[in-house]
């Protein structure tokens, strides 16, 4: 066979048949390079019976890597599915297993999220590994048969002040933005958290929320025999193929085509119009019903549609690879395999529907090629787990059974060990840590903790983010959660929420993981909605440190429980493993999701003060003195150790359901979740979002620095209109949360005044919270 | 009364331009970029997005679109076309407005509610105002930064052709704070900021946007 060069001569390029491997079973195979272990390699050829082939390498190598087979951490995701009850899973339409989970909202509409990480990529190229972040999950969600409605990331990074920190935050916001805003989607939410753990491995975490209407849902499956597949969208090219290229050079084709072609960074470059257009001809397909099953090309490229595809349908399928539109010249069958270009979708069609199909894609220029079809399997060749075959110009290159490389990789019962020194880190509390008192040094610290990198304001980042797009957009950062309206008849719509403290984690992962999912939980909940589902992003260190994987057990078991207890069920998540510079893991971050659903987003409670003439601030749970993890501890002296706040999920259940009540029933003008930085952070949040002061009055005897620094869990700050304020109480009291009323909003006031502690005009407010990231970052 | 909306390939905002003129009272109908054809509409909206991706200069090839071509013929006869943002590049770019929009003093993407001073009530968009009124609507763009040159602006100036001017923070330091413009006969305007974005203050800042489609219906109804 023959291939074009860069010059257009064609150039003889041999390639590895699965003949040819039949007739050479002692070659030597780079397997080690693409990181397969010895065991795992024999496995394969014990699958194949003979060597692989490299394309079947590339195959298999990619698909059993960590990131696709999820081998170190299935035997603990598995708890998700034992603690989910038959009670959890009635609002589901699909769950784990699918790309996205789907919950069923009402008024007949389905609605689907994910959030995925692209950690490494976004460290090595800041901006293109965060674009191409986004445009993965995005896809994901397309492939349920929904329309992509808004996006969120959660943003984990270096110290604010550090260099390579503004290397990297700027490039990756640049690039969240520079994608999603191309893309239309409006950005809604996320995070900005600094860490030095982050410094040489920062997390970009990328969320996805699609609509549908529940009939529509179908689309996710494939199968009848005499489809065809067809890959649409962008042309397959070099970008992305990472180790795969040792392939190339080392075992068989050479350098067939001269020099500078394998030199492509190994991260992916977006196009973020070309994924528009693609999601725009997705939708036109799914209403016109051209479309069997569907699958995004992500991670693993084509390997990974192909063998999923096959695998989730009827077991055959034949592909002819040369048929693959290329943007680069002499690539081979492995390379093609393992292309991680972005922009590409494959689907299964029916014969009689791929003229319609293809003038779809043909009105929206998008690129569309037949590759091949849904074969028939015998029951031999379906009880081995399929049959995936693959030609390059007539030439068989890939024969295996595509449930072996899609879903029956290795699965790995790490070591599990509680870390050394995970007792002296608790026993090191922040007891013996010097406290502000005095009202000048209270002040102080009011100004110095809400202008530091964590609890500053994050409208450097968010602005650079189109929140307005698709006109649907009801709360977006800063509020607690982002808000979107689904039914522009009905208002119904969705809220939600992205949370997690590394810094809990690393006290205590299994109560870490409780409080990120509550914080998530009573986010959702302060905009009016009720939470329904939980997604989540784990990032961890290496799961070969035992230490490491005692964390992700203890967070998956937490979190998992945590979801139990409230009764929302985890419809989908991703694991991020390796985020560490040596020896130094990241602190565990379980990104949690928590998605809620709301009849009326007219009745949504805003964050601002001031909405009603004469309201009263309440707090409602209890305020303890808890400031082990605190922000507190470490902007006042760099300190992390103890046990992090009780967490009590009954509690957050209670206020949840008191809060949401109380919006149904117009009593409410204003919640704000409490978290880091306490009472105060929300108090200034509140009265600048509202540009309106207020007076604090704290309880008598309360000891200032606690109630107004402390990080208890379970708590909210609500405004409540004077006139509602006896029948909220009594709704408290009544369902036995407890309620304190510590001040009143002061529309007259431009200030923000805390009894018998300090007064600050907003504008000095507004200049110490909103000043810090554009002193670093502009 | 029927107002076009047309959708390039990596148009944005052309479901929440066709929501304001509905809401405004009036049909909306879609526009392909591909058919020389305006379907007898009374106006049109060039709305925002990244037409064709923007990865040349933003609009650059929207206005080569057999649409477009209808558009300068049919504005150039009178009718009414407001372009929005990316709508606004484009018109520029097609020679019914003049000056450029080039890239943000600050070189970030900025989303923002931005105030903006009604300067010219007399054109089909805009007779639903005050003179001098100050309104609030977001403003979201990389490349919002109009420039012309000297004589152009004093031009539009002398001719009360500048429409809306930045209040407060001018963040992508547009020349004179401009952040639209109309035509010589004031039938055609072009802004950065975005009033479909701000026709409910439920998804929007405010509902201060509307008066520019609800200006458009008393202009096509008393034609």
């Amino acid at each position: 066979m023959t291939s074009t060069d860069l010059t257009g001569q064609q150039t003889a390029a041999p390639v590895d048949t699965v003949d040819h491997a039949a007739a050479t079973p002692g070659l030597p195979q780079p397997y080690r390079e693409l990181g397969l272990k010895d065991d795992e390699y024999q496995r394969i050829r014990a699958i194949l019976g003979r060597r692989p082939t490299d394309a079947e390498l590339a195959m298999y190598s990619v698909m059993w890597s960590e990131h696709c087979s999820y081998k170190s951490s299935k035997v603990h995701l598995r708890y998700f599915g034992e603690t989910t009850t038959e009670e959890m899973r009635a609002g589901m339409l699909a769950g784990i297993g699918e790309n996205a989970g789907v919950v069923d909202i009402g008024d007949g509409w389905a609605v689907t999220f994910k959030v995925e990480s692209h950690n490494h990529p976004s460290y090595v190229e800041p901006y293109q590994g965060a674009a191409t972040g986004v445009g993965g999950i995005v896809r994901d969600i397309l492939a349920m048969g929904a329309r992509p409605v808004a996006v969120a990331d959660p943003l984990r990074f270096g110290p604010a002040d550090a260099p390579d920190t503004r290397r990297v935050l700027p490039g990756v916001v640049a690039g969240v933005g520079g994608y999603g805003n191309c893309l239309g989607l409006p950005n809604i939410g996320g995070e900005v958290v600094f860490d030095e753990t982050y410094a040489g491995n920062p997390l970009v975490n990328a969320l996805c929320i699609g609509s549908m209407r529940v009939e529509d849902l179908h689309l996710a499956h494939a199968s009848g025999v005499g489809n065809k597949v067809i890959l649409f969208g962008a042309r397959t090219g070099l970008d992305g193929i990472g180790g795969v290229s040792v392939l190339a050079s080392d075992s068989f084709s050479g350098d067939e085509t001269g020099s500078g072609r394998k030199k492509l960074p190994s991260v992916q470059v977006g196009d973020p119009f070309t994924e528009k257009v693609l999601i725009e001809c997705c939708l036109e397909l799914f209403r016109d019903r051209l479309v069997v099953g569907i699958q995004d090309l992500g991670g693993a490229g084509l390997s990974c549609a192909t063998s999923e595809l096959a695998s989730a349908g009827d077991g055959g399928m034949r592909v002819e690879l040369d048929r693959v539109p290329l943007r680069a010249s002499g690539m081979t069958p492995a390379e093609i395999l393992s292309s991680e270009s972005q922009e590409r979708m494959c689907a299964v069609v029916r014969p009689e529907d791929v003229d319609a199909f293809l003038r779809v894609c043909a009105k929206w220029d998008v690129t569309a090629t037949v590759i091949g079809e849904v074969t028939e399997v015998s029951e031999e060749e379906a009880a081995r787990g399929g049959r995936l075959e693959i030609t390059w110009h007539g030439e068989t290159v890939v024969d295996c059974p595509p449930r072996t490389v899609a879903h029956e990789g290795p699965v790995y019962q790490r070591p599990v060990e509680r870390p050394a020194d995970q007792d002296e880190l608790i026993a090191d509390t922040t007891e013996a840590l010097a406290r502000p008192s005095g009202p000048e040094e209270l002040r102080e610290t009011v100004l110095r903790m809400i202008s530091s990198p964590n609890l500053a304001s994050r409208a450097w980042v968010t602005d650079q983010y189109d929140r307005y797009v698709r006109g649907n957009t009801v709360l977006a950062q800063p509020a607690d959660s982002g808000m979107i309206r689904i039914d522009e008849t009905t208002g119904r719509g969705v809220a939600v929420a992205t949370d997690c403290n590394g810094r809990y984690c690393r006290l205590d992962p299994y109560t870490g993981a409780q409080l990120a999912l509550a914080e998530a939980y009573r986010n959702v909940a302060a905009g009016g909605a009720t939470p329904a589902a939980v997604t989540n992003c784990l990032n961890f260190g290496s799961p070969e440190d035992p230490g490491v994987m005692w964390q992700f057990e203890q967070a998956v078991r937490g979190l998992a429980d945590g979801c139990r207890e409230l009764g929302i069920p985890v419809t989908g998540g991703n694991v991020s493993f390796y985020n560490q510079t040596g020896s130094t893991a990241i602190l565990p971050t379980p990104v949690v999701g928590v998605l809620g659903v709301i009849d009326d987003v007219r009745r949504r409670v805003p964050t601002g003060f001031g909405t009603e003439p004469g309201e009263t601030l309440l707090l409602l749970g209890e305020t303890r003195d808890e400031f082990d993890g605190s922000e507190w501890a470490r902007v006042a002296h760099g300190h992390l150790g103890g046990v992090p706040p009780r967490v009590d999920l009954g509690r957050e259940r209670l206020l949840a359901e008191v809060v949401i009540a109380g919006s149904r029933d117009g009593m409410l003008s204003a919640a704000h979740d409490l978290s880091e930085g306490g009472l105060a952070q929300a108090v200034v949040e509140s009265a600048l979002a509202g540009q309106t002061g207020c007076r604090v009055v704290l309880p008598e005897g309360a000891d200032p620095f606690v109630w107004l620094f402390s990080e208890s869990a379970g708590r909210m700050l609500v405004a409540v209109p004077r006139s509602e304020e006896l029948r909220f109480t009594d709704m408290c009291q009544a369902r036995g949360l407890p309620v304190t009323k510590v001040g009143v909003v002061d529309p007259e006031s431009d200030a923000v005044e805390i009894q018998g502690v300090a007064t600050f005009g907003l504008d000095e407010l507004r200049t110490a919270w909103e000043g810090t990231l554009p002193a670093l970052f502009d | 009364m029927r107002v076009g909306v047309i959708t390039f390939p990596g148009t944005l905002d052309d479901v929440d331009a066709a929501r304001a003129v509905t809401t405004a009272g009036a049909e909306a109908v879609p526009l392909w970029h591909g058919d020389a054809d305006l379907r007898g509409v009374d106006a049109v909206i060039v709305p925002g997005g990244f037409s064709y991706g923007d990865y040349l200069r933003c609009g650059a090839i929207a206005r080569f679109a057999p649409v477009m071509g209808e558009v300068v013929t049919a504005a150039r006869g009178g009718m009414p076309v407001l372009g929005i943002c990316n709508g606004f590049q484009i018109l520029c770019e097609a020679g019914l407005l003049p000056g450029a929009l080039v890239r943000n003093s600050g070189l970030h993407f900025v989303c923002r509610d931005q105030w903006l001073r009604v300067e010219n009530t007399t054109s089909a968009w805009t007779t639903r105002y005050d003179r001098g009124a100050e309104i609030l609507v977001p403003l979201k763009s990389g490349e919002g930064r109009y420039v012309a040159d000297e004589a152009t602006l004093d031009r539009l100036e002398g001719e009360g052709r500048v429409a809306f001017r930045y209040v407060g923070e001018n963040r992508n330091g547009a020349l004179r704070d401009i952040a639209g413009i109309t035509d010589e006969r004031g039938r055609v305007l072009g802004l950065m900021p975005h009033p479909e974005h701000a026709i409910d203050a439920l998804t929007g800042p405010s509902d201060d946007g509307l008066g520019m489609f609800l200006s458009l219906l008393d202009t096509v109804v008393t034609a």
